[in-house]
């Protein structure tokens, strides 16, 4: 019985998500919004103002540096609290 | 996981062959995958997980010990905070040429190269350093999760 509000929730949120997906703009539309910001200039300067020739390279550790430098911060945290968690115990009551 | 480790494989000697023959060129195939990032799939952090796989491989193949004893736990941690540091000091020598964080074109300022190849180098550089940052956290984290942190030395594993 607990359950049954889960099962509520979940079929609301469901049918929500699924009405909403009939108002995405259709694969590969120009005219989406997605597509008219700033993919244009990075598809066509990418060669000209970087001279990587894979946009992905470009996109991901030039025109959105900060991005990728924190997401390697990420992985370094994850490594150090991994590390943290798991050899720091070795030394305290629960060490095995 | 690594006293069954230790147990089994570690008297494979086809295993044990295999690995050592194949380690080098799946690290240099990771330095290829790293290089070619800028014409092709690839980058810092799929080399890196090439190469901590070729670290893991040798774990999985001989003992963790065996790979400690190259690659000690200070040197990831070490190589950890490298990887970062090459990034964000990167970022920050920018800011001494006038630049903005991360604006790789003003090393051109250094560096006999107009700002566009500079800027094709400066992300070589930062994807050098998420090379290192990620080999070494995947080393490190695979370490600490298959042995449950105490990297197969605790006493009540060595009892049999």
């Amino acid at each position: 019985m607990k359950k049954l509000p889960a099962l509520l929730i979940t079929i609301i949120a469901g049918a929500l998500l699924l009405y909403s997906a009939g108002e995405f703009p259709p694969w590969g539309d120009l005219q989406q919004p997605a597509s008219l910001h700033v993919s244009p200039r990075y598809i066509e300067k990418t060669l000209v103002e970087t001279g990587v020739p894979n946009a992905v390279t470009s996109v991901l550790a030039d025109y959105r540096g900060y991005d990728t430098m924190f997401e390697t911060s990420v992985i370094f945290s994850a490594g150090v609290a991994v590390m943290m968690l798991l050899r720091g115990m070795r030394h305290g009551k629960n060490s095995r | 996981m690594a006293r069954i480790l230790d147990d089994i494989v570690l008297d494979d000697i086809i295993i044990r062959t295999c690995s050592r023959i194949m380690v080098p060129f799946i690290q240099l195939y990771s330095l290829y995958v790293l290089v070619h990032g800028h014409s092709s799939p690839g980058g810092g952090f799929q080399g890196g997980c090439i190469m901590a796989a070729s670290f893991i491989l040798l774990a999985v193949a001989f003992s963790i010990k065996m790979v400690k004893r190259r690659f000690t736990e200070a040197y990831h941690l070490a190589f950890c905070s490298l990887g970062v540091f090459i990034y964000a000091g990167t970022g920050m020598a920018a800011l001494f040429f006038s630049g903005n964080f991360l604006d790789y074109s003003k090393f051109a300022h250094i560096v006999p190269v107009d700002p566009v190849m500079a800027r094709y180098y400066g992300m070589a550089l930062i994807e050098l350093g998420v090379q290192i940052s990620v080999m070494a956290a995947m080393v490190s984290i695979f370490f600490d999760l298959v042995t449950r942190g105490d990297h197969g030395e605790a006493p009540d594993w060595e009892d049999d």
